[in-house]
């Protein structure tokens, strides 16, 4: 019998859907043009194209195809937004207010402009993971140029209070940019609608292909500007230099078309596949769902199985179900999930995680399995797990002097 | 990053998991490592008086596979050895013994403190002196 594989990693990348990839394959050698190419229908039919996909995607976010800015993925869209705001509206000030759970796309791009003279106030998060309000609003200030909170959190599936927030920055007067790269295609994002004025997004998490991401930017009340941060040909209406990746913007297209159809069937699926699964842990002892549990992804579920190191527990199974740990063992830091120590979760609870993700190709079937999998890994390294004997034992171990070492 | 085929036999078939009386005067109980760290590892041993050789070696760690593997290893290779012999067992033994990669030499330095921990309270309970740095809990 061949080795069974399930996929549970969908927040890390989705498989590109068969249907993008059928729309894509013309793109490469039939209508190989390049979309810059003004003087012969090779190039006329790149162009077409890219501006079906632009519409497609625009479709999707309910905006004008004129403020999608093609990139490379989510991570090149933060940095363009956050670096180019910073440059473009440097006149106006230099604070930027963002959130300790963000993407570390948006981290360190924050992180290296403080090197360049901005200010970057971190706001903490509650233990569910939404943002305190009133702390985002008292923390706006005559210098503030940008707010940047994501949609949807990448390990916990929270999903910030986005037309709240959108308000405060319209009061004052400041940009808001939201890293959507979890929630678009998935649930509705319509920026216009909630206030977001910057908008990053990628393909590869949306069942297209990688390599291929976008940047919404407003271009009407208020229209934005960003400074370009790739120099050269002008492209993207001069946002984004660089020859367009026509295939994979087609992909892109064709997989925001599909998303904008399906979204709310699947998102209905995965929501009773996503429950499922957290009751099928009922029985286990000691299991905490991190993150608020109303204010969700439909497909995310993040969960700690204490006295259980994630890592050690995915090895279990991991042969067959792929997912992800906040456990950090494999990171040269040791540090486990700065997200979720942001919810306040203790070191141990974090390195105790897995975070489940299903996606549009997962089935009952594989949710089942992943049940009497993980239950069967769980009780396995419990049984191996000194600290799992003394909490039996009744000992209390926060009242152990831990020998650490190192 | 893949597992050796080493780490992955001892994490599958991990020997002489299980919990000694830590009661008894030749037992000697090492616990080192802390949940926030993500491992904790707790190595036993029970020493014949009469010879001072480790007759029975036991562990049950909370980590990783790496970190599961080196307390495996480590239980083998204490059974048999003089508890002096025991002390010369080093965490570099078990980096190449399970092809462990950088990342994770840390859990072959855990399995020796563990190592040195569960030998120093079996000399204190006895009565032995000598000086070590390896701490001693539970």
């Amino acid at each position: 019998m061949a080795a069974r594989r399930i996929y549970l990693d969908n927040n890390a990348t989705t498989p590109c859907d068969p249907r993008v990839v059928e729309a894509m394959v013309p793109y490469f050698f039939e209508h190989h043009g390049n979309a810059a190419s003004r003087n012969h229908p090779f190039g006329w039919e790149a162009e077409e194209a890219v501006d079906y996909a632009r519409e497609q995607i625009a479709k999707l976010l309910d905006a004008d195809e004129k403020e999608i800015i093609f990139t490379s993925g989510a991570t090149e869209s933060d940095n363009l937004a956050i670096k180019g705001v910073y440059e473009m509206y440097s006149r106006k000030g230099n604070h930027i207010i963002t959130v300790k759970t963000e993407h570390k796309a948006v981290l360190d791009t924050c992180n290296k402009l403080e090197k360049h003279g901005a200010e970057v106030t971190y706001l903490d998060v509650k233990n569910d993971g939404l943002i305190d309000l009133a702390e985002l609003e008292a923390a706006i200030k005559p210098s503030t140029i940008l707010v940047s909170v994501m949609w949807a959190n990448n390990e916990t599936g929270v999903i910030q209070p986005m037309k709240e927030i959108g308000q405060i920055c319209e009061k004052h007067g400041v940009l808001f940019f939201s890293d959507a790269t979890q929630a678009v295609g998935k649930i509705k994002t319509h920026p216009r609608e909630v206030g977001v004025h910057l908008m990053a997004f990628t393909g590869h998490k949306m069942y297209g292909p990688k390599g291929v991401g976008a940047l919404y930017v407003s271009r009407k009340n208020p229209r934005v500007k960003v400074t370009a941060q790739m120099d050269g040909g002008g492209h993207e209406r001069g946002m984004r230099s660089g020859t367009l990746n026509v295939p994979g913007i087609v992909g892109f297209g064709k997989a925001a078309e599909i998303a904008m159809q399906e979204m709310e069937q699947d998102a209905a699926r995965l929501s009773k596949l996503r429950d499922k699964l957290e009751k099928g842990f009922s029985e286990l002892e000691e299991i905490y769902i991190n993150g608020n549990v109303e204010h969700r992804m439909p497909h995310v579920t993040n969960i700690s199985f204490k006295h259980v190191e994630g890592e050690g527990l995915m090895m279990t199974f991991n042969q067959e179900i792929a997912l992800s740990s906040g456990s950090a063992c494999t990171s040269a830091s040791l540090e486990p999930s700065y997200v979720l120590v942001a919810l306040g979760l203790g070191d141990d609870l974090a390195h105790s995680s897995l975070r489940f993700s299903l996606g549009r190709f997962t089935s009952e079937d594989d949710v089942n399995y992943a049940i009497e999998a993980i239950k069967k890994g769980v009780n396995h390294m419990r049984d191996l797990s000194p600290i799992w004997e003394m909490y039996k034992e009744g000992v209390d171990l926060s009242k152990i002097e831990w020998a650490e070492h190192g | 990053m893949a597992y050796s085929t080493k780490v992955i036999e001892h994490f599958q078939n991990p020997r002489n998991v299980g919990t000694l009386d830590k009661a008894k005067k030749n037992v000697g109980t090492g616990l080192v490592g802390a949940p926030e760290c993500g491992d904790v590892m707790r190595l036993q041993i029970e020493v014949d008086e009469a010879t001072g050789i480790i007759q029975d070696a036991k562990f049950k760690t909370f980590g990783c596979g790496s970190a599961i593997a080196s307390s495996s290893l480590a239980t083998e290779w204490l059974k048999g050895k003089s508890v002096d012999e025991a002390l010369t067992i080093d965490n570099m033994d078990i980096v190449e013994e399970l092809a462990l990669p950088p990342v994770k030499i840390h859990c072959s330095v855990l399995a020796e403190d563990a190592i040195k921990a569960a030998i120093a309270d079996y000399r204190k309970k006895n009565g032995i002196e000598v000086v070590s740095e390896a701490t001693v809990v539970a």
